[in-house]
């Protein structure tokens, strides 16, 4: 039995044929969606930072961001000054959120000085410093903004991920887990940074003591937790001298 | 049933029973372990197989009589890849926020074993009305499992259906909380939803004896 389609020459030709007309139509549609895409990310970033910060619509118990259509508006009106950190210096720019923190992160480890990027929001009369983190969780990459007051006692934290468990890790981006940490210090009483870590059988699933450096783990979830412990140490301990200079 | 002939009509209702992609055919065990520890990621899982599978049944289907059989394989798992990168695409740019909630899934129906199953075992052989339906036959007797299991897993586990407390605050301690009941955080691990896979198959049958095996 010998159908044309068996014929090595024929398989050629399809394959390559097919490689053509997948991959053009892929590169064609992600082109012409980049924009719309790009758009979305950035309105995204904005809706986080005031997430943090707890410009929010939460309901009982759902984390809800404020609308795309406002999230612009509520960006100018709530972040007063963007800050980028580089060493010893800094300055404003009104575009720091739009640091990709990513890359950041890839240039400190090639020797270069890092940007740090820093929020200082206004709501209430309260001051609020929100710096980005990012670290690895279990399958993929994971990040988050945390929100600090001028003691670097958390006010609001947002997480999210890009492929964690559903259910188990990607539970990191639900408000049981991310308010556990409003109000835990990240200092000690001499200043010396602690970090918050993500901990197992901590005796305190209520969460009253706020100066434990630990918070509630998910069951199920130890190495998303691990991963979101290491970047608050990793991460924010970057901030420390800036905070530093608020009091002097 | 009016709409469908009575042999059409079988491919749906086929493996939502004694053909069940993940009971009896053993397809799609992986994701089945992976995120059946909440409802809500079962059903949106379910949905998307759904989707996917329907139209790429269709596509392979009518694809079927061009198709070189010795890069059959990598045509099919091209064609599933090629779907799902457009749907999440697509999703990205105009429903932002519903792509943030699949995007998780994407590389887990890329490599659903019952996607390329189907394909290989119906699609490439049948037209694309009854590969169609096969396609959604099958996603339904996915979806069916899927459910029971992260019903349980959720409800035995989490103490929550959907997200809701449904018996009651483990850390106030109400509702069965307070008779001493405790959350099996055992639930919540994959090897338990392997458990209770294994229980449906053992319930299905023990009801329905022609399924066993002689060996």
């Amino acid at each position: 039995m010998s159908k044309k389609t068996d014929s090595n020459s024929y398989t050629m030709i399809f394959a390559i044929g097919m490689v053509l007309v997948v991959g053009s139509l892929l590169a064609f549609l992600a082109s012409s969606l980049k924009p719309n895409i790009s758009e979305n990310k950035r309105i995204e970033k904005q809706q986080n930072i005031l997430y943090a910060m707890g410009v929010n619509e939460n309901d009982a118990s759902n984390a809800i961001f404020v609308s795309t259509s406002v999230a612009e508006q509520e960006f100018q009106k709530y972040i007063k000054k963007q800050l980028v950190i580089e060493g010893d210096n800094f300055s404003e720019d009104e575009k720091a959120y739009m640091i990709d923190v990513k890359k950041e992160k890839s240039k400190a480890k090639n020797g270069g000085t890092r940007k740090l990027p820093l929020f200082v929001g206004e709501k209430d009369g309260e001051t609020f410093y929100i710096a980005p983190i990012r670290g690895k969780g279990l399958w993929d990459a994971i990040w988050g903004y945390v929100a600090m007051d001028e003691n670097m006692i958390v006010q609001g934290a947002y997480f999210d991920h890009k492929g964690e468990t559903p259910g188990l890790g990607a539970n990191i981006k639900y408000r049981f887990f991310m308010d556990d940490f409003k109000g835990e210090h990240l200092l000690d009483a001499s200043g010396n940074f602690k970090g918050i870590r993500v901990a197992k059988g901590n005796n305190d699933p209520k969460n009253d003591e706020k100066t434990d450096y630990e918070v509630d783990a998910i069951a199920g979830a130890t190495i998303t937790g691990d991963g979101v412990s290491a970047m608050i140490k990793s991460d924010l301990k970057l901030y420390v001298d800036y905070f530093k200079t608020l009091k002097q | 049933m009016g709409l469908l002939s009575k042999k059409d009509a079988k491919l749906i209702t086929d493996p939502l029973t004694d053909n069940n992609p993940i009971t009896i055919q053993v397809l799609g065990i992986c994701s089945a372990l992976a995120i059946t520890a909440e409802l809500k990621a079962s059903i949106v899982m379910s949905v998307s197989v759904l989707f996917v599978l329907g139209l790429g049944n269709v596509v392979i289907s009518l694809m079927r009589n061009i198709i070189p059989s010795k890069i059959r394989i990598i045509v099919q798992l091209i064609v599933v890849a090629t779907l799902v990168i457009i749907v999440d695409l697509v999703l990205k740019a105009f429903a932002y926020e519903l792509s943030k909630t699949l995007s998780v899934f994407v590389g887990l129906i890329i490599t659903n074993c019952i996607i390329m199953g189907r394909f290989e075992a119906f699609a490439l052989g049948n037209g694309p009305w009854k590969s169609f339906l096969d396609g959604v036959g099958n996603s339904l007797g996915y979806a069916v499992i899927l459910i029971i299991v992260g019903f349980f897993r959720e409800l035995l586990g989490s103490g929550t259906l959907l997200g809701i407390q449904v018996l009651g605050d483990p850390i106030e301690k109400t509702g069965l909380y307070a008779f001493g009941y405790e959350n099996n955080g055992f639930m919540l691990l994959s090897p338990m939803a392997l458990i209770v896979v294994g229980l449906i198959i053992w319930v299905q049958r023990s009801r329905n004896q022609a399924l066993i095996e002689e060996n």
